[in-house]
């Protein structure tokens, strides 16, 4: 049916030329690059109708990815990988790099997900944005990070994927301190770009090894010669790629930086801190597949790591006030879901991809809720001066409920179905993972609940000065669109459609029973999930809720506002002595390389600064060592001639 | 002891005096006094000398450091005047802004 | 040697007062004392013409350079006897001491032997020997000495000569200044009146009268006034009568009765109110 590889059941990357519509393809990155270089060539120029180019290209860009979707769903099921040789990006030695994009059903759904949520986001941002006198400049941004995105699932190579993974990373980093003015958000950035470099740099050590061992980055070439390498290379490869994904997904280790990241506009953290960036790490994973298939070493790592994650997320989610930051805990919480998955092996790629994409939409339609909150409370974060806003902003209520019941698991919501799928491999994995991901689930219920209550609900507790109000149609209607794909988007796993689809790339699995029956799971997670909602209503929404946070609260409380000690935890192991260790590397270049080599004229000048006093000015003194000098000299001879 | 030995030892007896006086006095013009005192005891060394030796070179020598004295004196004590005349003082140790 | 052993004590005391006389003057005249007991050493050793020299040139034209000197400089001043720089005073003496321990010890154990004396090389008189020599031997050495003098003279010129730094103010400009004055402040534009003008008194130290009686004070010198000498016409009322009791004439008492010399004798007075 596929290309599989000799020894066991891993797909071959082959693709076919393109033709058609697909010649198109290199368009797609194209038309936002251009947008994002007209924007920031153009300047002020540009001021006046910078928002409508920056907005309407994504959309040309979602336009083509959407036909040549309806193209590929036209072919054969072996016949879905077309590869566009633009031109060579560069050659030398050995290394041979093409400009190629690679087009095949897991970049088809990545790219409908990126230009469709991008481009809502991009309406959207024409409202929320509308009184920033450097909206231009935010569109510009935007659109470059959509450029790089999309190069990086496009790409036919590693090279060309670190390309992207660079030039989001670089967009991330402009957003995150867009609002450059306060001290906070361009700490925030400078943190995000340094702990993006810790994973960047195994993404990078791990391309050097593709091409020590296979020759070449290119996917095809790699997939082919798998089956080649040891072990232990692709379990190092597998850890390698791992770390990238951490850095680059906000999981443990390197989650620290995701909750500062909400420092950025809100529109930013719907579309690159929850839809789309943070899940190029899973992407990554899942487009590697031939090497983890092949590195169950690396697989049980990916797995522990998205388990710790999980729950991690979970808990600073349950515990910080902030709006943003509780939904960012939320998204480094469901991206360990999609880490769970992809560690399942080909079992789970498909649920991974499935639960990524339900999660850009209902989690995008959240964070643009929690914006269109915002919007109408004067920028206010903190869920404590919320309260009882259902009826102001009706809109953002109900479209943020669809999100709501979508993310905790609400039968026939998309969430439902997609972690569903995930708990359900899990457990048929290995149950220890599958408990936690089922307890992951019901603390998700209570954290949503929470968030849901505290906003929406309870008692008003705003200032008489705030006048909550509903945000303007061009933002409600991308909340509505992406309300109603939180709704629908389960259709996917209708007959395991998305599985058939993504066969081609992620192989087809064995088919393996669960320990339990499937819908027994389902009422399980189900029941998990109404107790922690349940419990969520009884400590919240039966209560009054402090304007003010209280500070006698308990140990697991503090520890999850303080998010789970991340910061506290690198600021020991790596920035302390990494500081110390500069100091004193700084001090041994100082006075031990320096001294001695400035030793020797410091020494000449300190005893030329006491010599110098010697020339006090006063011709006495002169005329005294002259004397002196004359008695030597008479002594000396008088020594000469006695002797 | 020959005849001029004592004429000598004077000699050195005034240039140490004279010596001293340079290194001890700070109104400019006993300076410069005391430099003349030193040149006239090194002069009577000559005189002396001459006489010891029978020649007459000695003399001349005397001679000239005479002439030199008052071509030295002549422009030392136009520099004093000039110096009094900025810095309202004599006193060789108030000219002391040449230093480190 | 008498001559000597009388001088040469006297010599050193001289110099030794060139080191702790305060006042510059006093040092000067030591060191006359020293140059002309010098000369006669000279006369001593055999040296007419250097005892001429000595006594023309260094007493005659170096010392009084050097009093010309203390003159511009201020006599008046005396030095002080603290000393400033820190040890200097002590190297200097112990310096000193061993410079003339080394000197006096070294030149007096030195065996010179008998004196040549000079006798021979006198023979055709002490100037004649020492010109043949000097416009011989030394001929060149005697015009480099010229040529220095020349120069000394020179810059002694430079060094003393003061640069103009305003133009030089005229009689035009001082009258164009006065006027101003005059014009600005009112200030008097003749010349001052003089003193004793219409006084009954005719000294320097009395000021002259003006026409409304009150004194001129601008008319006694500034000197006069500083010393508190100035006298106040009015006050020799009592003088004049005493004077006119003494005489037993009175001009005041009325025209017809005065003497026709007495216009004559008031003629010049009122010349010197219009003056």
């Amino acid at each position: 049916m596929y290309a599989f590889h000799e020894g066991g059941g891993i797909p071959v990357v082959d693709p076919t030329s393109a033709d058609g519509v697909f010649s198109l393809l290199w368009l797609v990155i194209a038309l936002p690059l251009a947008g994002a270089a007209v924007l920031l060539i153009g300047g002020k120029y540009t001021d006046r109708w910078g928002h409508l180019l920056g907005t309407a290209l994504p959309i040309g860009s979602f336009a083509i990815s959407l036909a040549m979707f309806i193209s590929l769903l036209g072919r054969d099921d072996n016949d879905r990988q077309v590869v566009q040789e633009l031109y060579t990006w560069f050659q030398t030695g050995h290394l041979d790099v093409g400009m190629d994009l690679l087009y095949d059903p897991l970049s088809a759904l990545f790219l409908l997900l990126i230009t469709g949520v991008g481009s809502l986001i991009h309406v959207y941002s024409i409202g929320y944005m509308a009184h920033d006198p450097r909206r231009r400049r935010f569109f510009a941004y935007l659109n470059l990070f959509v450029a790089a995105m999309l190069m990086l699932v496009l790409s036919e190579n590693y090279l060309g994927l670190f390309l992207g993974w660079e030039g989001v990373g670089l967009a991330s980093y402009l957003l995150i301190g867009f609002w450059q003015h306060k001290p906070s958000a361009a700490a925030a950035a400078k943190k995000a770009f340094v702990i993006n470099r810790v994973g960047d740099m195994g993404l990078s050590l791990s391309i050097m090894l593709f091409f020590i061992t296979f020759g070449s980055t290119s996917f095809t070439v790699i997939s082919a010669g798998a089956g080649e390498a040891s072990q232990t290379t692709m379990t190092i490869l597998g850890l390698l790629l791992l770390l990238g994904a951490c850095g680059k997904s906000a999981q443990f280790p390197l989650q620290a930086w995701l909750l500062d990241a909400m420092e950025g506009p809100t529109p930013v953290s719907a579309l690159i801190h929850a839809a789309t960036m943070v899940t190029a790490g899973v992407y990554l994973i899942v487009r590697s597949n031939f090497v983890f298939d092949l590195a169950p070493d690396a697989q049980t790592v990916v797995v522990i790591v998205a388990v710790i994650s999980l729950l991690w997320g979970a808990w600073i989610g349950c515990a910080k006030d902030d709006i943003k930051k509780a939904l960012a805990g939320s998204t480094m919480s469901q991206i360990g879901y999609m880490m769970l998955g992809a560690g399942l092996g080909t079992a789970g790629y498909a649920f991974a991809i499935f639960h990524l994409l339900t999660h850009g939409f209902f989690k995008a339609n959240m964070f643009l809720g929690a914006g269109s909150v915002m919007h109408g409370m004067d920028d206010d974060v903190d869920m404590r001066h919320y309260g009882a806003l259902r009826k102001m902003m009706p809109v953002t209520f109900l479209t943020f409920a669809m999100g709501y019941l979508a993310i905790i698991g609400f039968p026939g919501f998309s969430g439902f179905w997609s972690k569903d799928k995930i708990i359900e491999t899990a457990l048929a994995e290995n149950w220890l993972v599958g408990l936690c991901a089922l307890l992951g689930a019901g603390i998700t219920g209570f954290y949503m609940t929470r968030m849901m209550l505290m906003t929406f609900f309870t008692d008003k507790r705003w200032e008489k000065d705030v006048h909550p109000h509903e945000s303007p149609s061009v933002m409600t209607v991308p909340l509505i669109v992406l309300a109603a794909l939180s709704v629908l988007g389960g259709v996917m796993i209708a007959g395991d459609w998305i599985v058939d689809f993504l066969a081609p790339v992620t192989g087809v699995a064995p088919h393996e029973d669960p320990p339990l029956p499937a819908l027994a799971i389902t009422v399980i997670a189900v029941c998990v999930v109404a107790v922690g909602v349940a419990l969520a209503w009884f400590l919240i929404g039966k209560r009054e809720v402090p304007r003010e946070a209280p500070q006698d609260v308990s140990w697991v409380t503090k520890a999850g506002r303080e998010e789970v000690y991340g910061n506290q935890i690198n600021d020991t192991l790596v920035v302390n002595p990494g500081r110390e260790l500069t100091t004193a590397l700084l001090i041994t270049d100082k006075y031990v390389v320096d001294g001695v080599f400035t030793g020797g004229p410091v020494a000449l000048g300190g005893f030329a600064g006491f010599a110098r006093r010697v020339q006090n000015g006063f011709v006495r003194t002169y005329a005294l060592s002259i004397l002196g000098g004359a008695l030597l000299v008479a002594l000396a001879l008088l020594a000469v001639n006695l002797a | 002891m020959s005849d001029v030995t004592p004429f000598v030892v004077l000699s050195g007896i005034l240039f140490t005096i004279g010596c001293v006086g340079v290194l001890t006095r700070r109104n400019a013009i006993v300076v410069f006094m005391c430099v003349e005192l030193m040149l006239n005891a090194s002069n009577l060394a000559l005189v002396a000398f001459a006489k010891q030796h029978g020649n007459l070179d000695g003399q001349i020598a005397a001679f000239f450091v005479m002439v030199v004295a008052a071509a030295e004196v002549v422009i030392g004590l136009a520099i004093i005047m000039t110096i009094f005349r900025t810095r309202r003082s004599a006193s060789v140790d108030d000219a002391s802004l040449l230093k480190y | 040697m008498v001559a000597f052993w009388i001088l040469a004590p006297i010599m050193v005391i001289a110099a030794l007062g060139l080191l702790f006389v305060r006042k510059a003057v006093h040092a000067a005249l030591l060191l006359a004392v020293v140059m002309i007991s010098l000369a006669v050493l000279y006369l001593v050793l055999e040296a007419p013409f250097l005892f001429a020299v000595q006594i023309i040139v260094y007493t005659g034209a170096i010392l009084m350079l050097f009093l010309f000197v203390l003159m511009l400089v201020g006599v008046d001043a005396s030095d002080s006897v603290v000393e400033t720089i820190r040890g200097q005073r002590a190297f200097a003496i112990v310096g000193g001491v061993a410079l003339g321990v080394l000197l006096v010890t070294g030149l007096g154990q030195v065996s010179l032997g008998t004196a040549v004396g000079l006798d021979e090389a006198n023979a055709p008189g002490n100037v004649q020997a020492l010109a043949n020599i000097l416009f011989s031997r030394y001929v060149f050495a005697f015009e480099a000495t010229s040529a220095l003098l020349i120069t000394a003279a020179v810059g002694a010129m430079v060094l003393a000569h003061r640069e103009r730094l305003t133009p030089r103010v005229g009689q035009a400009e001082r009258a164009a200044q006065r006027l101003q004055e005059y014009a600005d402040k009112g200030a008097h534009l003749g010349p001052l009146p003089p003193p004793g003008v219409y006084a009954r008194h005719n000294a320097v130290d009395t000021p002259a009268l003006l026409p409304d009686g009150t004194a001129a004070e601008s008319s006694v010198s500034r000197v006069l006034a500083a010393r508190g000498t100035v006298r106040s016409a009015p006050a020799m009322a009592d003088d004049i009568e005493e004077i006119e009791n003494q005489i037993g004439w009175a001009p005041h008492a009325g025209r017809d009765a005065a003497p026709p010399a007495s216009t004559t004798e008031e003629a010049p007075a009122t010349g010197g109110e219009h003056e």
